[in-house]
């Protein structure tokens, strides 16, 4: 059946196989029309989004607005910083006063964890979770997935190793749900302070050397260090960090295969990843940027198609 | 339900023949005419005239597309399914070109409609005919006719036509179904 299982993406939890499959399929198409000279289509004249960032985004913010523009819906941007929120407005409150306006979906990025279920339950609008603390991050693993199969072919018994910060991290998490239902091996590497207790439970591996982590894996997903989420130290020093869990071309070229080095962004270049690996062919940092315009397209496209 | 032929394999065959030949006599060498199928049951049609112009009647540089529709069709969220999309591939560029749209059946003219829209991101033809294997008459909702016809046919609403091809359905025939 060629309809998305849910309602709202709020998170890679909620979908299945057969959603990620067709995602990625109609993601296809709009990367077909997004490097037409024309790459507009207009599928979505008649839906408003309304983007509600409660957190700071550049990427996100830009790729969604890019997405929905490109679809040709209506799109209001809304930055907590700058609104009623400060005033003392509940979340509820703020997302029905701009429902009333008319708005057919609700793209939010909230600290949070939760914030986007809570919100579907109260609220009649299609949601997609931009982030939501350190949830999930659906469109990035999706993006991400999308990426990878479009570099190796296919994501399932692929070996993927997520390095760094994995306790507060939504992409790790989005991504591991999205990795392990589509059946590639899953490690998590880092310092065992940044990595969850009980990881193990969600079906991936605990590895704590980076080299033999990088020795194992076709492809090594850098995180970036959250210091924004940390109110205590969990390491002694960055550098420290960098040299036990920060990827340069010395340790790539040290070991005996070519592995695909990709970056959810924003890069602390010289923390987690070196400048050189960054640039480099083995990395697909930017490929996932573009892909993530067509991702969110897809994604926008087939929720409004559920939209009566 | 039930079915009857409206075309035979051979009838097919003849038709396929002589809308090449009209096609032969408006375009000529093809040097500035460009076919584009229409997704998804259009292609059929399209790789089989264009197949027909390069090995019977020599036509040797023909430039084939495929137009997917559906972000542009005007009925988005109207049905109950999603709609779900197909490829495009045009690898050129169609400014100042002729293009010829080709697909199976012509009916409301709305897939015209949205193909008309959808061929303005490829560039500004210079002009645009349709060719149509099947034309349902008294059926249009807009102003749309084809320029080259296979059969013309008079069928009710709760009719449907079905064209099957030989590359994709085992063989070539065209059905009327009514419920």
């Amino acid at each position: 059946m060629s309809e998305l299982s849910v309602n709202h993406l709020l998170g890679i939890k909620y979908l299945n196989k057969k959603d990620i499959e067709l995602i990625f399929e109609t993601a296809d198409h709009f990367k077909e029309v997004i490097n037409r000279s024309i790459k507009k289509v207009p599928s979505l004249r008649d839906i408003t989004i309304a983007n509600i960032f409660f957190e700071n985004s550049t990427r996100t913010k830009l790729s969604f607005e890019l997405a929905e523009k490109r679809l040709s819906a209506d799109v209001i941007n809304f930055s907590a910083s700058q609104s009623s929120v400060k005033k003392g407005e509940t979340l509820i409150d703020t997302v029905n006063n701009i429902l009333s306006m008319k708005v057919d979906m609700v793209v939010m990025r909230h600290p949070n964890p939760g914030a986007g279920i809570f919100l579907s339950k109260h609220v009649k609008a299609s949601i997609i979770n931009a982030g939501d603390g350190a949830h999930e991050h659906p469109t990035q693993a999706l993006l991400d997935s999308y990426s990878i199969r479009e570099k190796l072919g296919d994501v399932g018994g692929k070996n993927v190793v997520i390095v760094g910060d994995i306790l507060h991290s939504r992409v790790a998490l989005s991504n591991i749900f999205a990795l392990k239902l589509q059946g590639a091996n899953v490690k998590v590497c880092g310092p065992k302070t940044l990595i969850p207790k009980h990881i193990e439970s969600l079906g991936v591996q605990v590895e704590t050397n980076l080299k033999k982590a990088l020795e194992w894996c076709d492809v090594a997903n850098m995180l970036r260090v959250q210091n924004e989420r940390m109110d205590i130290s969990y390491f002694p020093t960055t550098r420290e960090y960098t040299q036990q869990f920060g990827v340069n071309k010395q340790l790539l070229n040290s070991l005996d295969k070519q592995i695909v080095i990709m970056h959810p962004g924003p890069i602390n270049r010289g923390v987690e990843i070196t400048s050189d690996v960054a640039d480099s062919n083995q990395s697909i940092i930017l490929e996932q940027v573009e892909n993530g315009v067509a991702i969110r397209m897809a994604v926008i496209y087939l929720l409004a198609s559920k939209i009566k | 339900m039930s079915q009857k032929v409206l075309l035979s394999s051979k009838e097919i065959n003849i038709i396929l023949h002589r809308l090449a030949c009209q096609l032969l006599e408006n375009h000529l060498d093809f040097s500035n005419t460009v076919i584009i199928g229409i997704q998804p049951r259009g292609i059929f049609l399209a790789e089989r005239l264009t197949k027909i112009l390069r090995e019977e009647y020599k036509v040797k540089d023909i430039k084939l597309g495929f137009l997917d529709i559906t972000f542009y069709r005007d009925d988005f969220r109207r049905g109950e399914k999603t709609l779900e999309a197909n490829t495009t591939k045009i690898d050129f560029l169609v400014d100042d070109k002729n293009v010829v749209f080709v697909d199976d059946v012509l009916y409301t003219g709305r897939s015209i409609r949205a193909a008309l829209t959808a061929i303005q991101s490829f560039g500004r033809p210079s002009d645009i005919e349709l060719l149509t294997l099947i034309d349902r008459r008294f059926s249009r909702h807009l102003p749309i006719q084809p320029n080259y016809r296979g059969r013309q046919v008079d069928a009710i609403n709760e009719e449907k036509v079905k064209v099957m091809w030989e590359e994709n359905d085992g063989k070539d025939i065209v059905y009327l179904v009514s419920k």
